[in-house]
């Protein structure tokens, strides 16, 4: 039987589906303190997609890799907790302030550090930036095909991938050779509960530098090597320094409009011919279709 | 995201109850040796922290997988084709849901694959599957026989059942039969033992059993032949994978109706024995029994959780005569009494988990090693405060269960009478929990025993000789007057030297008793949050005029009341 070498991206984000008044600062950028930051919704069910490859094909070896401060290693462990069997935190200074082109290109440098890998998955896109470009900037990089916006994966043999992709007017099946690069999207099945067992074993799973911090005697896991978290800075990955971070990344947040939806005024129409006719006059006049 | 372990407080507050760190050190060896298996805790802190922990992914389960189920579960039930049970769909996911988390074999030890935790947590899980469905969690529950396979049956059978439920298999238990309900020694289901075969082979019918097609079953059969009570009956370990079960029925219920209730035919069903022979009634039923009931008084503690919590949201919400109708006091005078109800089952379901765990724990050192006399002194205790505590709970907690229901459909008014609102089906759900596991009445016989043998009484002395913080001495007065109520109301119907007069007044001693042991346990609850302070106050104004009603019940009554009471 196949085994598949998966590797599942990550963000841990703050999460921003329940916000209060307080969860944009005054300068218009997003408040992190009083948000609570979590695993990023469509990774999870990306990752349960990873899980599934794993249940049909048990030797397969699920990698986490998620780029972010040393807090982000709570993500990996909650990926931990739920089946992936391994976890890379990429960390540094010189990745602050990236973008999504900076992000894309560190995350390829460090995919090609894992090697031989056959599929990755992330969501479609994280909650806090929504720009879904990531994932496919990540597959332009490591220059393998790409499919977005997954649903299931229908089949998978040694060397091709049929996937269900949810569009906006239907779904749509393809096939690809691997390996290959997959965004999810959030009509993807859920990701499945956290395991009891494997929450126990790996809830003490911490990078080196979190134990040398807390002071505790970081050797002490001994034989336990599963419960460190792998931590890689720049020096571990092949990469051009001028290419990450803020000084790798071209997008600058100009400005933060707060929006509230609201409607101001309604209207109602008939279901008749002339009405129509009136309120497509009235936008086109507005410029708002046309 | 809705979870039903972290958004109540009160389950929180009973999991770190002082008494834990003992349960938890005898339960894990005082942590020695526990390097085997790299999911054992450290410490008292690691070990708490898992429970919590965990109890968080089976709140995550109850809030987002299995409640928003209840409703089409209810609604489609199970099916029966050819003779096998096929779970709802709502069912088969939560079952996924469950065994995905790895949540069966809760409290079997890690050598089989189970989590090795203590009853209160693991009653805990129960408490919180209840509220997001009561019928569920009989599915989930019943992973408590596994607990009769461990204590009585032999090392293969160990090794060879308990391994697949914690890997995810289900269980039922089939006692009941169309003759033999409450009166389990009228068990007829005959067990041969085939001397060419080596094997023993059941024969007979099952009558209502939960979940009778699940994978693993314990039986009570009458294996002696030509005999009628008890004695005559053992108990069998029945594989599914054996074959010779067929499901002929499913009930159609009032409520639980996810919960798969059976009539099952057993033919030339091969099976094994479990235990001794002829102790099938008399030692293994009652360990079953006395496991299930407690996981009834979990089932009804969350039930009322979730009555109580539709009332709460409802009555704030609904609006009447310019207002919402929680700020009527006719209203909220019914949601305090509510609230004070379940917060006093609770903490009676949870003082009951910490007998059942003291006594349990040290019945399985015991297995391994000997006690030392004081070590057999307390594990003797415990044992006899469980056997007291189990029936009390079971009985009252399912009662208020019931009384919560009704009155938090009353505060749905005429929307509470529509299926439109969860209230409908938990008041249905709510109805089975004083009839199964034995009635309340059935609980009332054993728990009058702790009437009559002076054991609540002791309890309660017990815990009045605790130190209070002084601010509550007022309510340590309240409950010792009651005691004194309850003392001579006892004298009253025991000085009669009549069975059948205690008989007829047991429910009332036995109420008292019960309130009055909730009292305190509120009390102390106070003690350590003062946040139950509200709670204790509204509990003891109910128990106090429920106790003098009793009371004065009993104070005018003789025995020519038998007389006039009895139909003839």
């Amino acid at each position: 039987m196949k085994e598949f070498q998966i590797v599942v991206l990550a963000k841990q984000v703050p999460d921003t589906r329940n916000v209060g008044k307080d969860a944009m600062k005054a300068d218009g950028t997003v408040n992190r303190s009083v948000l609570p930051a979590i695993f990023n919704p469509e990774d999870l069910h990306a990752l349960e997609q990873a899980l599934r490859i794993k249940d049909k094909f048990p030797d397969s070896v699920i990698t986490l890799l998620t780029m972010g401060p040393v807090r982000a290693s709570e993500i990996l462990r909650e990926g931990f907790y739920r089946g992936a069997d391994d976890g890379i935190l990429l960390t540094d200074r010189a990745f602050a302030g990236s973008d999504t082109l900076a992000t894309s290109y560190a995350l390829s440098c460090a995919i090609r550090k894992i090697k031989n890998f056959d599929i990755i998955v992330c969501g479609r896109q994280a909650i806090d930036g929504d720009t879904a470009q990531v994932g496919p900037q990540v597959a332009e990089k490591l220059g393998i095909p790409q499919i977005t916006y997954a649903e299931e994966i229908v089949s998978l043999t040694k060397d091709k991938i049929q996937v269900k992709r949810r569009l906006e007017r239907g779904i749509e099946i393809v096939e690809s050779s691997l390996p290959i690069l997959i965004t999810v999207n959030n009509s993807a099945p859920h990701c499945r509960p956290r395991n009891a067992k494997r929450l126990m074993k790996y809830k003490h799973a911490s990078t080196l530098s979190k134990r040398q911090e807390s002071e505790e005697d970081y050797l002490s896991t001994g034989a336990n090597s599963h419960l460190t978290i792998k931590e890689w800075g720049v020096a571990d990955i092949e990469c051009d320094l001028k290419q990450l971070g803020i000084g790798g990344s071209p997008t600058k947040v100009k400005k933060v409009d707060n929006i509230v939806f609201q409607s101001k005024e309604s209207r109602r129409l008939e279901d008749f011919d002339e009405d129509i006719q009136i309120l497509m006059k009235e936008l086109i006049t507005s410029h708002i279709i046309g | 995201m809705a979870n039903f372990f972290t958004d109540n407080p009160d389950l929180q507050f009973h999991l770190t109850h002082p008494l834990m760190q003992k349960i938890v050190a005898l339960k894990e060896h005082n942590f020695k040796g526990n390097d085997e298996y790299d999911y054992s805790p450290k410490d008292f802190e690691d070990a708490m922290d898992s429970y919590s922990q965990v109890l968080e992914i089976i709140g995550e389960i109850g809030g987002e997988v299995i409640s928003p189920n209840a409703e089409s579960v209810d609604h489609d039930g199970p099916t029966l084709k050819d003779g096998r049970v096929i779970y709802a769909r709502g069912t088969q996911e939560n079952i996924d849901a469950i065994n995905q988390a790895g949540l069966m074999g809760i409290t079997l030890p890690r050598k089989f694959g189970g989590l090795n935790f203590p009853i209160v947590p693991y009653i805990m899980g129960g408490d919180i599957v209840s509220r997001a469905d009561a019928g569920f969690v009989n599915i989930w529950g019943l992973q408590d026989c596994a607990e009769t396979i461990n204590e009585f049956g032999s090392a293969d059978q160990r090794e060879r059942f308990l391994t697949r439920i914690c890997k995810g298999e289900t269980m039922a238990m089939a006692l009941t039969e169309p003759d033999a309900g409450s009166d389990l020694q009228a068990v007829m289901l005959k067990a041969h033992y085939d001397e060419n075969k080596k094997s023993w082979f059941l024969n007979g019918v099952k009558r209502f059993i939960t979940n009778g097609d699940g994978d693993i079953s314990l039986v009570l059969a009458r294996s002696e032949d030509r005999t009628q009570d008890g004695r005559g009956l053992s108990m069998f370990i029945y594989d599914k994978n054996q074959g010779g079960v067929t499901v002929r029925r499913l009930e159609n219920k009032l409520g639980i109706k996810g919960s798969p209730t059976c009539e099952l035919v057993f033919k030339d069903a091969p099976a094994e024995i479990c235990g001794q022979r002829k102790f099938g009634l008399i030692k293994y039923v009652m360990a079953l029994m006395n496991g299930a009931r407690l996981g009834i008084v979990g089932q009804s503690v969350g039930v009322s959780e979730a009555a109580y919590r539709e009332a709460l949201a409802y009555a704030q919400k609904r609006m009447q005569f310019g207002k919402p109708i929680i700020q009527f006091p006719a209203v909220y005078e019914m949601l305090a009494v509510m609230k004070a109800k379940l917060t006093a089952a609770r903490s009676l379901l949870y003082e009951t988990a910490r007998f059942v765990d003291m006594y349990k724990t040290y019945a399985h050192i015991a297995t391994e090693r000997e006690l030392s006399k004081e070590e057999k002194e307390e594990a003797r205790k415990y044992q006899k405060l469980s056997d007291v505590y189990t029936p009390l709970a079971k009985g009252l907690t399912s009662e208020f269960c019931n009384e919560i229901a009704y009155d938090s459909l009353q505060i749905h008014g005429g929307s509470g009478f529509m299926k439109d609102y969860p209230i409908e089906r938990i008041f249905r759900d709510a109805r089975i929990t004083t009839i199964y596991e034995g009635t309340t009445q059935l609980q009332i016989v054993a728990a009058i025993k702790g009437v009559t043998t002076g054991a609540y009484f002791a309890q309660m002395t017990e815990y009045e000789k605790a130190s209070i913080k002084p601010e509550t001495e007022s309510y340590r007065r309240i409950l010792v007057d009651m005691t004194y109520e309850y003392e001579e109301s006892e004298a009253r119907v025991t000085v009669q030297n009549s069975p059948e007069f205690i008989d007829f007044h047991a429910r009332r001693l036995v109420e008292m008793a019960g309130n009055i042991i909730m009292g305190y346990l509120l009390l102390y609850d106070t003690q350590r949050d003062h946040n139950y302070w509200k709670t204790l106050e509204v509990f003891l104004r109910f128990a106090r005029s429920r106790n003098a009603a009793n009371a004065v019940f009993i104070s005018h009554s003789n025995l020519n009341d038998l007389g006039k009471f009895k139909f003839e």
